[in-house]
């Protein structure tokens, strides 16, 4: 009897934690633009692929952003920035990440941003850039490729 | 306590946790969601601390504004009660599997104030609106000492019945216009909600919601109690033999109409409560919920375990095919679970 139960513990056990684990995404648009609708398809787009998005929605500072994606410990951290301040703001985003120890999580940028620029952000550790077009299987598979790096590299 | 050890890295994040960092306490509740052994050691390690914090569940129908009310309550509670957590439970697409967290967009007055803690929660399959690892994730954040814990939930009938496991006080939220869904839960009324809240009280109709709700109550009264009190009388509850009157507001959110009385009636609730000696019987409801909700995720787990693959399938078929009925075959499935679980012995 006793050995048939702790089998099945350990069964029961290593089930329950196969089917639990899923990707947390914070979707924030920081900024004064009020142009949502990218953020609303990629986070839906998102969700369709399984994961758990938690959607702040617009005029997040970057304090509110770092905050949030502390208390909700998510994987990645999704930008949408359409007013062309994004040299200023993402810098900040980051520095508040980074403030609270989270400089290592992928951070994801989407809007108009100049090739240049692009280039820039991902210098300063912005994962990704992703412009007007982009399907959204692309964002998909690039946070999970982001977290698949991480994973290896910890 | 536990024939569960916690790992090294287990022990330092709770260390951490109980110091009051954030990101630990963040951390942690990862795990009680993931589950696993080191979720439930850590769960098992906390057990010993729960039961200090006031636990408040908002439900209510989607579009009620239980999101923006919970903001402006915690806002108006921080003075008594910091600091203060709010989870908030949203559906899992049965699609995906994937879920949209939303309710932080009505709560940014209280993200970046380290006086409150907000969690967004998916219900990850649970059919009873609660998140399976709610009622875990509460029980942390009262182990870590939060004195207060404010919990969303998506309220769609009978779902709404699950936040009374572990709420002290359960405040049914609803707007104006609903008054056919009133009708519909006229029975469970009294058993869902301790305080009822008519928000949106800045819209026309509210009075028209307000009466279909009082008229609901009455003659619901529960045991020992007289007949339900106009909300005038809400702040000066008659509490004879032992009975709690269920007060019903009109709020505004928005515009803060009605927000001093939800607070007082949040305080009566609770002082009724101690002084009824109902919060330890409420402490001891949850933690025999927690043994059998326990139980119930076991046994189901083991079934699937030992299911031959596709049992499950062949079962449906046979019950759409009307060659049985559904009894039969569950009756019949956990039979052959039972046998295997034997001779695996």
């Amino acid at each position: 009897m006793g050995a048939y139960e702790l089998r099945a513990v350990e069964e029961v056990d290593s089930l329950i934690e196969r089917s639990r684990p899923k990707i947390r995404v914070l979707i924030a648009k920081p900024g004064l633009d009020g142009h949502d609708r990218g953020a609303k398809v990629v986070a839906r787009a998102l969700r369709d692929a399984g994961m758990e998005v938690i959607y702040t929605g617009l005029r997040q500072t970057p304090t509110m952003i770092a905050e949030a994606a502390l208390q909700e410990d998510v994987d990645v951290v999704g930008l949408s920035i359409l007013s062309g301040a994004h040299m200023a703001l993402i810098p900040r985003v980051l520095r508040a990440l980074k403030e609270r120890g989270l400089e290592d999580l992928p951070v994801f940028v989407g809007g108009i941003i100049p090739p240049d620029d692009a280039e820039a952000l991902k210098a300063m550790g912005v994962w990704e850039v992703f412009g007007p077009g982009t399907e959204t299987r692309a964002v998909v598979q690039a946070i999970q490729e982001s977290l698949q790096a991480r994973t290896a590299h910890d | 306590m536990t024939d569960l050890p916690l790992d090294d890295d287990s022990q330092q994040l709770l260390d951490q946790a109980r110091l009051g960092n954030r990101r630990a306490i963040a951390r942690l509740l990862t795990h009680l969601e993931t589950g696993g052994p080191q979720g439930q050691a850590l769960l098992a390690a906390l057990l010993p601390q729960v039961g200090q914090a006031y636990v408040i569940g908002f439900t209510g129908p989607p579009g009620a504004g239980k999101s923006t009310l919970i903001a402006r309550t915690a806002r108006l509670l921080r003075e008594r009660a910091a600091p203060i957590a709010v989870v908030a439970v949203d559906p899992t697409s049965p699609l995906s599997g994937g879920a949209l967290l939303g309710d932080r967009l009505r709560m940014r007055e209280l993200v970046s104030d380290s006086d409150f803690f907000i969690r967004s929660m998916a219900s990850r399959g649970h059919p009873g609106g609660i998140a399976h690892a709610t009622q875990d994730v509460v029980m942390a954040l009262d182990a870590l000492g939060f004195p207060l814990i404010l919990v969303e939930t998506v309220g769609a009938g009978q779902a709404q019945v699950d936040v009374a496991q572990f709420a002290h006080t359960v405040v049914l939220v609803e707007a104006p216009g609903m008054g056919d869904e009133i009708q519909a839960l006229k029975a469970g009324l009294t058993e869902i909600a301790d305080i009822i809240v008519v928000n949106k009280a800045d819209r026309p109709d509210v009075k028209r919601t307000v009466q279909a709700i009082r008229a609901a109550l009455l003659g619901t009264v529960r045991a020992g109690e007289g007949l339900h009190h106009p909300p005038a009388d809400a702040l000066d509850i008659p509490q004879a033999e032992g009975g709690w009157v269920v007060p019903v507001l009109e709020v505004s959110a928005l515009n803060g109409q009605g927000l001093d009385e939800l607070i007082s009636a949040l305080a009566l609730h609770r002082d009724y409560l101690v002084t009824h000696h109902r919060w330890e019987t409420h402490h001891r409801r949850w933690v025999r919920s927690q043994i059998e909700t326990w139980l119930q995720r076991r046994i189901w787990a083991l079934v699937q375990t030992h299911l031959d693959k596709g049992a499950l399938d062949h079962a449906v078929a046979a019950v759409m095919a009307q060659e049985t009925d559904f009894t039969t075959v569950a009756q019949a499935l956990l039979e052959d679970t039972l046998k295997r679980l034997r001779s695996s012995d």
